[in-house]
């Protein structure tokens, strides 16, 4: 589980964050979902205690996220980013296993770890020799999942995981990646722009307008009881060209 | 891909030996350039007839049974005094004007005080050897002859005379200007190289140049040396210094030197001076004829063949290169860490660092000498910092250049800043590490015949000479190996490149 409690992160003059308590429950997907700039990815990172905020608290499955703690924290939280940010001079395995060989993990352990892993986001076991640049967008997704797996973490953080993937493939990640979460049961918090993607994942959404929750709830809560015209606007305006063509078809 | 032959390993174990390899040399380096205690060391300039003299004093303490090194063809006068106060030396052949014009320029010597002078630096100083090595003029014989020219004087009664003069001689304090003055001449002149000089005065393009009054180019060309009778010109009365211990540690070798004393007149060395510099006999074989002849010596060079010599510049060489390298890259590669992470030592990293490297090389060697003496140590020192800057800047550049998402994904990971580090910065820095160490070596290769003026040897040692008789042979001998290293170890940094380096990486 993971809350945080009138966070607040400024950048100069500008708020990032604002004032925003929420709850992501254990078992649980949340969405975090808002134009660019609504502080989304922020709020991830704060999360992670890549950034502190300027008021507020992180607690993350009981423990308060300080400097100090930050960094044991982070490594009972997986994190993927877009294009994966993988290293590209480790290979696969290599990458998803970094953090167990530093923690001195024995070889078995780190093998059979990496087996399980491998079968969980359905990559081809040959792949894992390979290097990032020599694996497609999705398979690289695939390994950057396993990296932010290899510990077994409480909590998934995922930062538009998906975005720079071209459709088909991302239809497939999307499937496979909601089978995971329910298998695995963690907390999850995904975040994205894309309306679709966080109807399909989130158990709960939260849209987030300048640094501030807009509204939080199930899509059809959204859909059917939207707090401000912003919420119907944002929804509509990802869903508006391809129903406008399909009117024009009809025409 | 096997973990075991992760990059990460394999970098470790070759810093390691990197390690161990610089420690190890550099525990061997001061017992291989500095003389042990009984054997004597001598050290010469850079110049054919000071090589020389060096020589004969090396012959002669050798003559005495005593063992000694020769240190030749060091850099300049001031190297030498000071590998002389120091007792990297014990003796080197000097000249009276040096010491006054030069080397003891701030202190007022009374004229016939120069042994005393000399005593309150714990030196000691010969009698002078026979000759006065200083600026004179001079002209063709024949043309001398015909005119009726033997002195400076004389030249006041032909004012049709062209002069051509080296451009140090136009603007030295006691040069063409104050001569003009000090005999009135009516003649203007103009400023030539000493070679084209030489020239001219042979095909009568010009009458008068000027020259050291031992050059060997006087018998070659047939030269009058004019009479300096105003004595405008200080003496350069050629003597051995040497350390005033030395009469107590190894009274043979100051009567060895001794016995030179009065034995050199200025025409035997322009004739020593030729046969070296013009007929390229080597000069400890020059020295020895004289003292076998003059003196009743049995001394004989031991002449290197060619491969010995290139055999010897070359272990010099390498032993410059592998640890200054090695320890360029031992320090630059924390330092462009350190600059690429501290906020505010970072920047005063790279500006020190480059300062350093626009210290031009010899000024760099030249101020090694005083703290450190002659040899290896003070060479690698200064080829040590002058080798920093392409690595610590390509180290920093290396690591900025990693981009955010990668940084923050390290960090994500739970890595420390050590970990992150070693296992993510380094290495994805490495290609650009890489890059910086073979602009190093190539620095290096070359600067590092610049050793040769502090007495570490390499390929240096074949140029100087070379250089010194005009000897283009020999010039090759010390830049033609010195090419050929240089494309080796780019070859041997190429492959270590792609066996440290995973595919991924490489170009």
């Amino acid at each position: 589980m993971i809350q945080l409690d009138g966070v607040t992160k400024r950048y100069g003059d500008a708020y990032a964050v604002q004032d925003i308590s929420l709850t992501a429950a254990s078992e649980a997907t949340t969405l975090l979902i808002g134009p660019s700039g609504s502080g989304k990815s922020t709020l991830l990172r704060l999360v992670m205690g890549l950034t502190s905020p300027d008021a507020g608290t992180v607690t993350v499955a009981g423990d308060r996220l300080t400097p100090a703690t930050a960094r044991a924290l982070r490594r009972r939280m997986g994190y993927v980013i877009q294009e994966g940010g993988l290293f590209p001079h480790l290979t696969g395995r290599a990458n998803a296993a970094l953090m167990a060989r530093h923690l001195d993990w024995s070889r078995e352990r780190i093998d059979a770890r990496i087996e399980e892993l491998t079968r969980l986001v359905q990559l081809d076991p040959d792949r894992l020799a390979q290097y990032p640049t020599e694996l497609s967008g999705g398979q690289r997704q695939r390994v950057s999942l396993m990296r932010a797996l290899m510990l077994d973490p409480d909590v998934l953080l995922l930062d538009e995981p998906l975005g720079a993937l071209d459709p088909m493939i991302r239809a497939d990640l999307q499937d496979d990646l909601r089978d995971i979460f329910r298998r695995l049961g963690k907390t999850v918090v995904f975040v994205t722009h894309d309306i679709g993607e966080a109807a399909f994942f989130g158990d709960q959404i939260v849209l987030l307008r300048e640094g501030q929750i807009e509204q939080r709830g199930a899509m059809a809560t959204l859909l059917d009881d939207p707090a401000s015209p912003f919420v119907t606007d944002f929804i509509q305006a990802q869903r508006a060209p391809l129903e406008h063509l399909r009117t024009e078809g009809r025409e | 891909m096997p973990q075991s032959a992760s990059p990460i390993a394999r970098s470790s174990i070759f810093s390691a030996l990197l390690s161990i390899f610089v420690v190890l040399s550099l525990a061997a380096a001061p017992a291989q350039g500095q003389a042990t205690d009984s054997t004597l060391a001598l050290g010469s300039k850079k110049f054919t007839e000071n090589v020389i003299l060096g020589w004969m004093g090396t012959h002669l303490i050798r003559a005495e049974g005593l063992t000694a090194t020769h240190r030749e063809e060091l850099g300049g006068s001031r190297f030498l005094w000071e590998a002389l106060r120091r007792g990297d030396i014990d003796a080197y052949p000097e000249y009276t004007g040096t010491l006054r014009q030069e080397l003891l320029a701030d202190v007022d010597i009374a004229p016939g005080a120069l042994a005393d002078t000399l005593a309150r630096y714990g030196i000691a100083m010969t009698a002078p050897l026979g000759f006065n090595n200083t600026y004179a003029l001079g002209m063709r014989a024949d043309q001398a002859a015909a005119l009726g020219i033997e002195s400076i004087a004389d030249l006041q009664d032909h004012p049709d005379l062209r002069f051509g003069f080296t451009n140090e001689f136009m603007d030295r304090s006691d040069g063409w200007p104050s001569l003009r003055r000090a005999y009135d001449l009516p003649q203007s002149a103009r400023g030539l190289d000493h070679d084209i000089a030489y020239r001219g005065l042979a095909n009568g393009e010009i009458d008068v140049i000027d020259l050291y009054s031992t050059d060997a180019k006087i018998e070659q060309y047939d030269l009058r040396v004019l009479e300096d009778n105003k004595d405008h010109f200080p003496a350069y009365e050629a003597l051995f210094l040497y350390r005033r211990d030395l009469a107590t540690r190894a009274p043979a070798a100051v009567t060895a030197l001794k016995r030179l004393a009065g034995q050199i007149p200025a025409d035997t060395m322009q004739r020593l001076n030729a046969r070296s510099n013009i007929d390229q006999t080597d000069e400890a074989t020059v020295a020895a004829d004289f003292l076998n002849q003059s003196l009743g010596l049995n001394a004989t060079a031991d002449a290197d063949t060619r491969v010995e010599r290139l055999r010897r510049y070359t272990a010099d060489h390498l032993v410059l290169v592998g640890l200054s390298l090695g320890l360029a890259i031992l320090f630059g590669v924390p330092l462009g860490v350190v600059a690429a992470k501290r906020r505010f030592l970072g920047p005063g990293v790279l500006i020190v660092v480059g300062v350093i490297y626009t210290i031009p090389a010899l000024a760099l060697l030249a101020m090694m000498v005083p703290p450190l003496g002659l040899g290896r140590v003070p060479a690698v020192t200064a080829l040590t910092l002058y080798s920093l800057l392409p690595i610590v800047w390509t180290t920093y550049t290396g690591l900025k250049d990693i981009s955010g998402p990668l940084r923050e994904s390290a960090d994500a990971l739970g890595l420390s800043a050590p970990a992150k580090l070693w296992r993510v910065e380094l290495p994805l820095a490495g290609r650009s590490i890489l890059a910086g160490i073979k602009i190093a070596v190539i620095i290096n290769i070359g600067a590092a015949t610049l050793g040769a003026l502090i007495g570490a040897g390499g390929y240096g040692q074949p140029i100087l000479t070379g250089i010194r008789r005009a000897n283009l042979g020999l010039i090759l001998e010390g830049t033609v190996p010195a090419a050929v290293l240089t494309i080796l170890a780019l070859g041997l940094l190429e492959g270590l490149e792609r066996g440290l380096l995973p595919r991924s990486m490489q170009s």
